[in-house]
C-alpha cells in the first residue's frame, strides 16, 4: 500500500518530466537547433561543479519562496504576496544588518528576525483585510506587491538609506562581512554555495514537523481540506487564517536573504522582485511536499542555470523557460490522471472485494 | 535530491533517442565550419534581461557590434540575462565569455556592474567594457554618455515644433540615469520658450523592472498628454517608448499636427518602426555603437580602450538625428545650441530642477 502510494506519486512528475522534455524537443527541432546537443551540453553543464554550486544557491532562493505559499496553499490560502513580502523583508534585513558590528551569529539572529517579521506584517495587512472585512488575500496580495515596489522605491531613492553604490546603481548600503552569510566552498572553489542552503533544510524539516506532528498542523490541513467540518470540529477559522498568512509572511521575508546575505550584501533596485511567482509554480509542482518541493527547486534552478549556457551556443533561453512551463502543467495533469486511476482502482477493488462477500453470503 | 537529478538523466537520454531520428536533418548546418576570422579577435556581448530587439538601446549596441563584424571581420556572440537575472547569474555570463576566449566582453547596462566588476579581477588579460556605469579596474573600459547633452538638442527642437507651447516626456524608470534625459530636455525647451509647459511621467519607480517594457502604459500616457495639449512627445524609456510612437500615430492620423522624439537609435530608420516614422521628427541619439565599436577595434588594434570614456557631444557621442527632412526647420536652432554646449557656454545639468 505504502510502496504503492510512492510509486504512484513519483509517477505522476516522472511522465510530466518525460512528457515536456519530448515537447522541448520537437520545438527545437522546430526552430532548427539540434536536440542531442542543446540537451547534452545543458547536461554537461548543469553537472559541472560551477553550475551546480550556482543552481544549489538558486535553488535554496527558490524553496523558501515555494514554502511560502504552499503554507498558504495548505489551507486554501492563495499568497500571491511572496514578492511584496520577500522583497521589504530583505530590504529590512539589509537596513539592519548594515548598521550592526556585532559577532556574526547575533547580527544574523538579528536579520533573520527582522525580515521574517517584516514580512509576517505585510502579509498580516492582507490576512486582517480578509478577516475583518472580506477582502480577498489574492487580490489584496496582489496589490501589496505594487505598493512594496513603490515603498522600496521611495525609500532607497528618496531617503539616506539609498546611497549610489556605483555610477547608476543605488541601493542599501554594504553590509560588514561580520554581516554576511557567505558559504563554504564544497563543489567548487571559487563559488561556495551559500550558508543559507543548510538554514533552509532546517526550516524544510521544521515546516514538516509543524504541518504533521502538531495540533496546530492538523487544524491547518483539516481547514484545508474542508472548512465547514473544521469549524464544527471546533477550528477558529479566523484565527486559523491569520495565524497561517503571518507563517507564510515570515517564510516569505526569508526569500530574498540567500542572495543578499550570500551575494550581494546590498539590496539595490537590481535586485529581483518576482521570486514569489517562481515560489507558486514549484510550489504546484513540489504538491506542497517539502521534498516534493526541494526537488522542484532544484529541477527549476537548473533549467535556469543551464540556460546561460544555451544562448552561448546560439538556442534562445527562453527554451528553457518554455521547458519550466510545460514541466508544470503536464505535471499537475499527470497528478490528476493519477489520481483519479488511483481511486477508480480503489472503487473496484472494493467493488470486487464486496460481491466476493455477497457471493459468501 | 540525486535520485531527481538521476531520473531527470535517464529522461533527457530517453527523449534524445526519441528526437534523434526526427533531428537528423538539421544538424548539417550547425557544422558549416566557420571562417578563419584574420584577426582572430572574438567579441562577447551580455544585454541584460531580454536584450535586443528593443529598437532603442540595446540595438544601438548591437548596431556598433554588426559593424565591426563587417568591417574589422571579428568574431562575435551575443547573450542576453533573462527576465529574473541576479548578479550571480551575470556574473557566470561573463564568466563563461571570458572562459571561452572572448575578448573583449562588452556588458550592455549598468546592471552588470557588480558581476562586471567581479569577473574583470578574475580575467586580466581580457578586456571588458561597460556601458552606463563605471567600474574601477585597469582592464575595464568605463562607457558613459551625456545623454543630458543629446536631451538638450531634442529639448530645442521640441520647443521650437511645438505650437501649442506644451509638451511631453516619457521617461522608463525612474532614476537619476533617465532623469538626466529629462533634465536636459527641459532646459533645452526653456531655453528657446522659458514659459513652455513640460508634461512628464515615468513608466515605473525605481526598481520596477517592469517600466521598460510596458507600452501599452506609455500609450495612455501619451494619450493623456496630446488631450492636454502636448504637440511634441519625447520618450526615453527602452522598450515601452513603442506605446508614445503608437499614441502619437493615432493622434497624427485623426489629423493633429504631433510629433515624437526617439532615443538612443535613430528610430526614424529602424525598421520595426517604419510604420511610425513619418512622425519621428528626430531622436536622441546616445552613441552606444560608436562606443562599442571604438571598444572592439581598440582591441584589434592592440591598444584596448580602459578607464572612464566620457562620450559626450564634443565627442559626437551623444547628438540628434537628421535622417526625416521634417527636422531641417530646426536644425539651425539646435546646431547653434550644440555648439553653446561644445564651448563651454552652456553646462548642462543632469538633475531636474
Amino acid at each position: 500500500m505504502n510502496l504503492r502510494r510512492i510509486g504512484t506519486s513519483l509517477l505522476a512528475p516522472a511522465i510530466g518530466l518525460f512528457i515536456s522534455l519530448a515537447a522541448t524537443a520537437v520545438i527545437l527541432i522546430v526552430i532548427g537547433a539540434s536536440v542531442s546537443t542543446v540537451f547534452s551540453s545543458m547536461w554537461n553543464y548543469g553537472t559541472s561543479p560551477r553550475a551546480m554550486s550556482l543552481m544549489l544557491n538558486l535553488a535554496t532562493t527558490y524553496f523558501l519562496s515555494a514554502l511560502a505559499v504552499s503554507i498558504g496553499f495548505k489551507m486554501n490560502l492563495f499568497n500571491i504576496g511572496v514578492n511584496g513580502q520577500y522583497v521589504l523583508g530583505a530590504l529590512a534585513g539589509a537596513v539592519v544588518a548594515s548598521n550592526l558590528t556585532l559577532p556574526t551569529i547575533a547580527s544574523l539572529t538579528i536579520t533573520l528576525l527582522v525580515a521574517m517579521v517584516v514580512g509576517a506584517a505585510w502579509a498580516g495587512i492582507a490576512a486582517w483585510l480578509k478577516v475583518a472585512r472580506g477582502v480577498s488575500e489574492v487580490i489584496s496580495t496582489i496589490m501589496l506587491n505594487f505598493i512594496a515596489i513603490g515603498i522600496i522605491s521611495y525609500i532607497i531613492v528618496r531617503t539616506s538609506v539609498g546611497t549610489e553604490t556605483s555610477l547608476n546603481v543605488r541601493g542599501t548600503k554594504l553590509i560588514p562581512e561580520s554581516g554576511m552569510l557567505r558559504g563554504v566552498a564544497l563543489l567548487d572553489p571559487g563559488t561556495p554555495i551559500y550558508g543559507f542552503f543548510f538554514i533552509s533544510i532546517v526550516i524544510g524539516i521544521a515546516y514538516w514537523f509543524l504541518l504533521n506532528r502538531t495540533r496546530f498542523g492538523f487544524d491547518l490541513r483539516a481547514t484545508g481540506k474542508s472548512a465547514t467540518a473544521a469549524r464544527t470540529s471546533g477550528v477558529q477559522s479566523n484565527r486559523m487564517i491569520i495565524v497561517t498568512m503571518l507563517l507564510s509572511g515570515a517564510v516569505a521575508g526569508l526569500v530574498g536573504l540567500p542572495y543578499l546575505l550570500g551575494e550581494t550584501g546590498t539590496y539595490s533596485l537590481q535586485f529581483p522582485t518576482d521570486w514569489g511567482f517562481t515560489g507558486i509554480a514549484i510550489a504546484l509542482l513540489g504538491r506542497n511536499n517539502p521534498l516534493g518541493i526541494a526537488l522542484g527547486a532544484i529541477l527549476w534552478a537548473f533549467l535556469d542555470i543551464s540556460s546561460g549556457q544555451l544562448i552561448l551556443e546560439g538556442v534562445p533561453r527562453e527554451i528553457s523557460t518554455i521547458m519550466q512551463g510545460l514541466i508544470v502543467i503536464v505535471v499537475v495533469i499527470s497528478y490528476e490522471i493519477v489520481r483519479r486511476n488511483q481511486v477508480k482502482s480503489e472503487q473496484t477493488s472494493v467493488a470486487k472485494a464486496l460481491t466476493k462477500q455477497e457471493a459468501k453470503v | 535530491m540525486l535520485k531527481g537529478v538521476k531520473l531527470a538523466s535517464i529522461l533527457a537520454v530517453a527523449s534524445l533517442a526519441l528526437a534523434a531520428c526526427g533531428s537528423s536533418g538539421t544538424t548539417a548546418e550547425s557544422a558549416a565550419p566557420t571562417e578563419p576570422a584574420a584577426a582572430a579577435v572574438k567579441v562577447g556581448m551580455a544585454y541584460d534581461q531580454d536584450g535586443k530587439g528593443d529598437g532603442s538601446f540595446n540595438d544601438a549596441a548591437f548596431a556598433g557590434l554588426s559593424k565591426a563584424q563587417a568591417d574589422l571581420g571579428v568574431e562575435i556572440k551575443e547573450v542576453n540575462s533573462g527576465a529574473s537575472a541576479t548578479d550571480a547569474t551575470r556574473e557566470e555570463l561573463l564568466t563563461l565569455l571570458a572562459d571561452g576566449g572572448y575578448n573583449p566582453v562588452i556588458a550592455v547596462g549598468f546592471a552588470y556592474s557588480t558581476a562586471l566588476a567581479a569577473v574583470a579581477t578574475k580575467y586580466p588579460d581580457t578586456t571588458f567594457a561597460i556601458v552606463d556605469s563605471v567600474v574601477d579596474a585597469p582592464n575595464v573600459g568605463s562607457l558613459i554618455f551625456a545623454a543630458e547633452q543629446g536631451s538638450y538638442l531634442t529639448g530645442v527642437i521640441a520647443a521650437s515644433a511645438s505650437k501649442s507651447g506644451t509638451i511631453g516626456f516619457i521617461g522608463g524608470m525612474e532614476i537619476d540615469l533617465i532623469k538626466a534625459f529629462e533634465a536636459g530636455y527641459i532646459e533645452g525647451a526653456q531655453s528657446v520658450n522659458p514659459d513652455i509647459k513640460i508634461e512628464s511621467k515615468y513608466m515605473g519607480a525605481a526598481g520596477d523592472n517592469t517600466a521598460w517594457n510596458v507600452p501599452e502604459k506609455a500609450k495612455t500616457a501619451t494619450d493623456g498628454m496630446i488631450a492636454n495639449g502636448a504637440d511634441v512627445i519625447y520618450a526615453a524609456a527602452g522598450g515601452s517608448g513603442l506605446g508614445m510612437f503608437q499614441s502619437v500615430k493615432a493622434a497624427a492620423d485623426g489629423g493633429a499636427t504631433v510629433w515624437a522624439i526617439g532615443v538612443d537609435s535613430d528610430q526614424y530608420t529602424v525598421p520595426a518602426l517604419a510604420e511610425y516614422k513619418d512622425i519621428i521628427v528626430t531622436s536622441m541619439l546616445k552613441r552606444v555603437d560608436v562606443a562599442v565599436y571604438d571598444v572592439i577595434k581598440a582591441v584589434v588594434d592592440g591598444a584596448p580602450l580602459v578607464g572612464i570614456n566620457n562620450f559626450d557631444l564634443s565627442k559626437d557621442g551623444v547628438g540628434y538625428s537628421t535622417s526625416n527632412s521634417a527636422v531641417s526647420a530646426f536644425t539651425a536652432a539646435a546646431d547653434a545650441a550644440a555648439e553653446k554646449i561644445k564651448s563651454g557656454e552652456v553646462v548642462v545639468g543632469t538633475t531636474v530642477k
